[in-house]
């Protein structure tokens, strides 16, 4: 019932100076499934990601790739400069000028023909994420890789958002790793959930995955509605020493802005 | 009426605007402004090497542009705070340049020359090194055209494509270099990085595709260092500070331009 292997990633970490901001992870990511990585801030999500797509260096470990494999990579957020013009169109190009028959195919999945000629600076950011999907899509990727896709769009944006990443699943068959605060999207939308704390606390199914100890620990007992992030506090151990604070209610809300002050690592 | 000279002159400064435009709309579009600072007024240590062993100008400042372009760039990779860096050495690479120059025993040097440029006495030897130069830049940047755009958009769209952001980073710096090589004679080491920002600022309120600003960057270049040069024949001026003067002027008409007429 699993697909091919896509991705493995053999007990890898990833250091940043003297921090180790991810230990010994091992990962396999199949054809077709949909896989979510959740954790705290700071909890190298991101990172896990970017090593994964060799944007981030590994300093132990093997990263297994099938071979030829094609990738779409859909960033956090693109910080746009207005001082350099860039349509829509002109984007789709980079780096390498695409068939117009794969375009039209992109177009018809992911709504965004209207806005070919437009600038990318000025469109809204729910648009410009379908705009990133849409260039993920061109190559006709097997793994499609979504790094907090959606943040800074409301949440029926996203919901919308993750609406249209399940369609092209369907779709294309290709295998979907994303990384998400809002769990709510996770719970609903994924095939497999990897908890993410440094090192990988659960993995699995979400029904299993939520009940697991480590995952409540991390999340409280909700996923619905309000999301607490509360009472972080972890009974397992943790080699790295970078200082969480244990005991400080987060709130875990959509708006990710007020928690920034840990997330250089996510 | 064109003497032989001022044929040379021109012919230079077209060197120079072909070659420093493209560059020109990298340093915009990644906030290199200091960058080229930096890498500019570290060619005046060059150009004190080139005086003191009797090598070339072109050689000397062609060495030291690459250390320094190298030195800022790996710098910037390690996260430091580059504006606070890169005003250091910016200033203090001109600052031991001009004490450095005055050690060179013997000649009576000219630094204005190397200053603010002397686009007149452009030797045929020079416009020889300055249009290889400027050949090397345009077919560099050309080949990494692509690379370059999507990794100044996004570092990690550029990896999950394929392309090493450092790498290119790397040619532009190098291409930097050269820029820095071929323009030091034309408008001097102080107003080389006005001849990088201010052609890419004037040609973008015209653009709509980065392909479109570059060429508009290269014509505002071409157009600006020609009557600049026509302006300082005339009106007796020093030529490289009249081109920026006219490339500020074309900078305020394009941007103050209402916005009806940019339409292309």
């Amino acid at each position: 019932m699993v697909g091919t292997c896509l991705i493995e990633a053999r007990d890898i970490s990833v250091r940043h100076g003297s921090e180790t901001v991810l230990q010994h992870i091992g990962f396999k990511l199949h054809k077709g499934e949909i896989v979510t990585i959740v954790g705290p801030n700071g909890s190298g999500k991101s990172t896990m990601v970017r090593a994964l797509v060799g944007a981030v260096p590994i300093s132990s470990g093997h990263i297994i790739k099938a071979p030829g494999l094609s990738i779409g990579y859909v960033p956090q957020r693109l910080h746009m400069e207005r001082a350099l013009p860039m349509s829509v169109r002109r984007f789709f190009d980079l780096p390498r000028r695409v068939n117009e028959q794969a375009l039209t195919e992109v177009l018809d999945k992911v709504q965004v023909g209207h806005l070919l000629q437009r600038q990318l600076i000025d469109l809204s950011g729910g648009q410009l994420q379908r705009v990133l999907l849409a260039r993920a899509l061109l190559d006709d990727p097997q793994v499609l890789v979504l790094d907090e896709a959606t943040q800074g769009l409301d949440q029926s944006g996203s919901a919308d958002f993750y609406r249209q990443v399940e369609a092209v699943r369907n779709e294309l068959g290709c295998a979907v790793l994303m990384v998400s605060h809002e769990l709510h999207v996770v719970m609903s939308a994924s095939d497999r959930v990897i908890c993410l704390n440094g090192h990988i606390c659960c993995e699995g199914t979400p029904e299993v995955v939520s009940s697991q100890p480590e995952y409540r620990a991390l999340f409280g007992t909700q996923t619905q509605g309000a999301l607490a992030l509360y009472r972080h506090e972890h009974d397992h151990a943790h080699d790295h020493d970078h200082d969480h604070d244990h005991d400080h209610d987060h709130d875990h809300g959509h708006d990710d802005s007020d928690q920034s002050s840990k997330g250089a690592a996510s | 009426m064109l003497d032989s000279f001022v044929l040379r002159a021109a012919l230079a400064g077209i060197a120079v605007a072909v070659a420093a435009a493209p560059i020109g709309c990298f340093v915009v579009w990644r906030r290199m402004a200091y960058f080229g600072d930096a890498t500019a007024h570290a060619a005046i240590l060059g150009v004190a090497g080139s005086l003191a062993f009797g090598q070339s100008i072109f050689a000397g400042t062609l060495v030291v542009s690459v250390l320094m372009a190298y030195l800022v760039s790996s710098l910037s990779w390690r996260g430091y705070a580059m504006d606070t860096l890169l005003g250091v050495l910016a200033h203090s690479a001109l600052a031991f340049g001009l004490v450095a120059v005055s050690f060179v025993p013997g000649v009576r040097v000219d630094l204005n020359a190397y200053l603010f440029g002397d686009i007149l006495a452009v030797d045929a030897m020079d416009l020889g090194i300055m249009w290889a130069g400027a050949v090397v830049v345009s077919t560099l940047i050309a080949w990494r055209w692509s690379a370059l755009l999507l990794s100044t958009l996004n570092a990690e769209l550029a990896h999950a494509s394929g392309i090493d952001p450092r790498r290119e980073q790397l040619v532009l710096t190098l291409s930097l270099a050269i820029v820095v090589v071929v323009a030091i004679k034309v408008v001097g080491a102080l107003l080389i990085t006005a001849l990088l920002i201010i052609p890419a600022a004037a040609a973008r309120p015209l653009s709509q595709t980065p392909e479109r600003m570059a060429v508009y960057a290269v014509l505002a270049g071409v157009l600006s260092i020609l009557s600049g040069l026509t302006a300082s024949w005339y009106l007796d001026t020093p030529t490289g500070p009249t081109i920026v003067c006219v490339g500020a002027v074309m900078f305020l008409c394009t941007n103050l331009m209402p916005a009806a007429w940019r339409r292309s």
